[in-house]
């Protein structure tokens, strides 16, 4: 706001010292309380075994320690299934399910958005409703399904059902309506193009940001979630499987491991925070 | 169906369609119709296959689903067809399903509206800090729901021994002799697991709620100001409101299905069944019914609740929210 008020031409916004201080102090104590459990991690998971049974526990590390790391990775090598396997297993899913879900996102997205064919209202009003239901509701008869498909414990059921998730073909339909405009592509279907070539030229182009998005938020939901819970080889597992059972052994190496999975997904989107918002930012339902 | 292509576009492709020329007038609807989808068959063979899967992975379940809620069902006999025993027997005769619809009532009730006004109001918040300044604290209010398993912390924090950070500081100002065991404490559970819930809630909504208050157009501001809009209430009223309803209407559905779905978070902290049942849901009673009872007839009974309890508060949330501003 203070570079809105030194404008030279703007107009002053109405803005009180009190209400800036207020809106200051609410942020701090917030931003704080929820940081703090997380700063707690990060210290437990650097603290040696004698700080950690100091009682209370210390919000900060005296010695900081990488033995709670090296501990959990010394119980990974005692795992049954070497841990290369588990993370060759999340590398497959996690990519297979994520590039699916670009492919045939963008492509829906884009026909959805441009092309509009008789029908592209209903479909998408379904996909709207389908945000409002929670996997919790399909779970039951999905599972009827893979059954049906002979899918049970196999790579297959940890990626396909993906591919069907909607958020992110969500808010990729939402971008392009709001930052490609149906001259630019009538213009190219007058020159001749494809819809194919509009599609992969013209429009995925533009789009970055939306693609961005729907990667990083496909990824994190695939790195957190891991395997389908109907896989039950341990050699189909993923890493956040093999991980959930190792660090069982002490709060420092729980903690430790616990911070190695936040740290991908959160790494992730920090690269790509700027492209995330910016997509968000169309992402209002229409009526 | 609709179709929204307009009647210039008809004119300009007709000659392509091998079609005499015809307008729009002289056709019928059906007439119509089939020209537009002989000209776009593109568009459906772009959308095919993720029509596929979404028809295979998410129509076809909720349907199935409706339909064997009116059956009992083993897996090992065919369904056989009991009409609404199903839904007789779970407001009648099952006390478990009651605790669970209230339970999960009650989380939604409260962990709903509070995590969908605290994402707006940090976000407005947050709107007023420079651009370097926001990412970071933006940054700081998301990273708890990036991560699937970031609130195992809170085990930490409440851990049940002397150890754990609230027992320690209660044991050292004397407030206890024997250390609390949260998880399992009846008075404790529901109260940390809607804290932990809320810490996970700011997420995709929370984004869009920053991004939304960024697209508002400066200008309406200025000539809010110059309109004699006083303060920051009367701004928030009557321009960013109004021009943030989209946004605040897709805040909504996403915050209503996590209040709904709520249950992982109980598992992971509490067990299953928490203690006497205090944070048990309907998600925890249809895996219960489905896992364990291979009930799935009944289990289809509760999802079909559970389905309609969602379209139902969205539907709800949504008129509330179209009447903002106006």
């Amino acid at each position: 706001m203070k570079k809105l008020r030194t404008r030279k031409h703007a107009v002053v916004l109405n803005r009180s010292v009190g209400g800036d201080a207020v809106i200051t102090v609410m942020l701090t104590i917030l931003g704080i309380a929820m940081f703090l459990p997380v700063w707690y991690l990060i210290v437990t998971a650097f603290k040696p075994l004698g700080e950690r049974s100091i009682t209370p526990p210390n919000f900060y590390v005296i010695k900081p320690t990488l033995q709670n790391f090296i501990d959990l990775f010394t119980n990974m090598n005692s795992t049954w299934v070497p841990m290369s396997r588990y993370i060759f297993n999340t590398i497959i899913i996690s990519v297979a399910a994520t590039f699916g879900c670009l492919v045939l996102g963008s492509l829906t997205a884009y026909s959805l958005s441009k092309i509009k064919f008789p029908g592209h209202n209903f479909i998408f009003a379904v996909i709207r409703y389908s945000l409002m239901i929670s996997s919790t509701v399909t779970g039951i008869t999905n599972f009827f399904i893979y059954v049906a498909l002979g899918w049970l414990n196999t790579y297959t059921i940890s990626i396909v059902p993906v591919w069907a998730s909607t958020l992110g073909l969500y808010l990729m339909k939402q971008f392009i309506d709001s930052n490609v405009s149906d001259e630019m592509i009538e213009a190219a279907r007058i020159d001749g193009a494809s819809e194919i070539k509009i599609y992969w030229s013209i429009v995925m182009p533009l789009v970055k940001p939306a693609w961005l998005t729907l990667i990083v938020t496909t990824f994190q939901s695939v790195w957190n979630a891991g395997a389908s819970g109907y896989v039950w080889s341990e050699q189909l597992k993923t890493f956040n499987t093999a991980i959930a059972t190792v660090s069982g052994v002490s709060s420092g190496a729980g903690s430790a491991a616990i911070l190695l999975m936040m740290s991908v997904p959160i790494i992730v989107f920090l690269i790509n925070q700027s492209k995330i918002v910016e997509t968000m930012g169309s992402s209002g339902m229409k009526d | 169906m609709t179709n929204n292509a307009s009647v210039e576009e008809v004119k300009q492709e007709t000659p392509v369609t091998e079609q005499p020329y015809k307008s729009r007038k002289d056709m019928t609807k059906g007439e119509y119709i089939r020209i537009q989808m002989k000209r776009t068959w593109v568009g459906y063979v772009m959308v095919a296959p993720f029509l596929l899967m979404f028809l295979a992975f998410t129509v076809a379940p909720v349907v199935l689903s409706i339909l064997l809620s009116f059956t009992s069902f083993d897996m090992l006999q065919m369904p056989q067809f009991i009409f609404m025993d199903n839904y007789i027997r779970m407001f009648l005769d099952d006390d478990l399903f009651i605790t669970a619809l209230q339970n999960t009532l009650m989380f939604a009730i409260t962990t709903g509206p509070a995590s969908y006004i605290l994402s707006f109001v940090l976000a407005w918040f947050i709107n007023e800090l420079s651009p370097k300044v926001r990412a970071v604290v933006t940054f700081i209010f998301y990273a708890p729901s990036i991560s699937g398993s970031a609130y195992l912390v809170w085990k930490l924090l409440f851990q049940g021994d002397i150890y754990g950070y609230v027992n320690g500081w209660l044991f050292k100002m004397g407030i206890i002799t024997d250390p609390i065991i949260f998880f399992q404490n009846t008075t404790y559970i529901v109260p940390i697991c809607i804290v932990v819930a809320l810490w996970t809630s700011l997420g995709t909504g929370f984004l869009a709620n920053i991004a939304g208050l960024q697209g508002v157009r400066r200008d309406l501001y200025e000539a809010g100001a110059i309109d004699g809009i006083k303060n920051r209430w009367q701004e928030l009223w009557y321009i960013t409101l109004p021009e943030m309803k989209q946004i605040l209407l897709f805040g909504a559905v996403l915050a209503i299905t996590g209040a709904f779905g709520f249950g992982g978070i109980v598992n992971d902290l509490c067990g299953n069944p928490s203690t006497d049942y205090v944070a048990w849901t309907l998600t925890h009673h249809l895996s219960e019914y489905m896992g364990t009872r291979f009930e799935y007839g009944y289990a289809s009974a509760i999802a079909v609740v559970l389905f309609f309890l969602m379209i139902g508060a969205n539907s709800l949330v949504q008129k509330l929210l179209s009447k903002v501003g106006s």
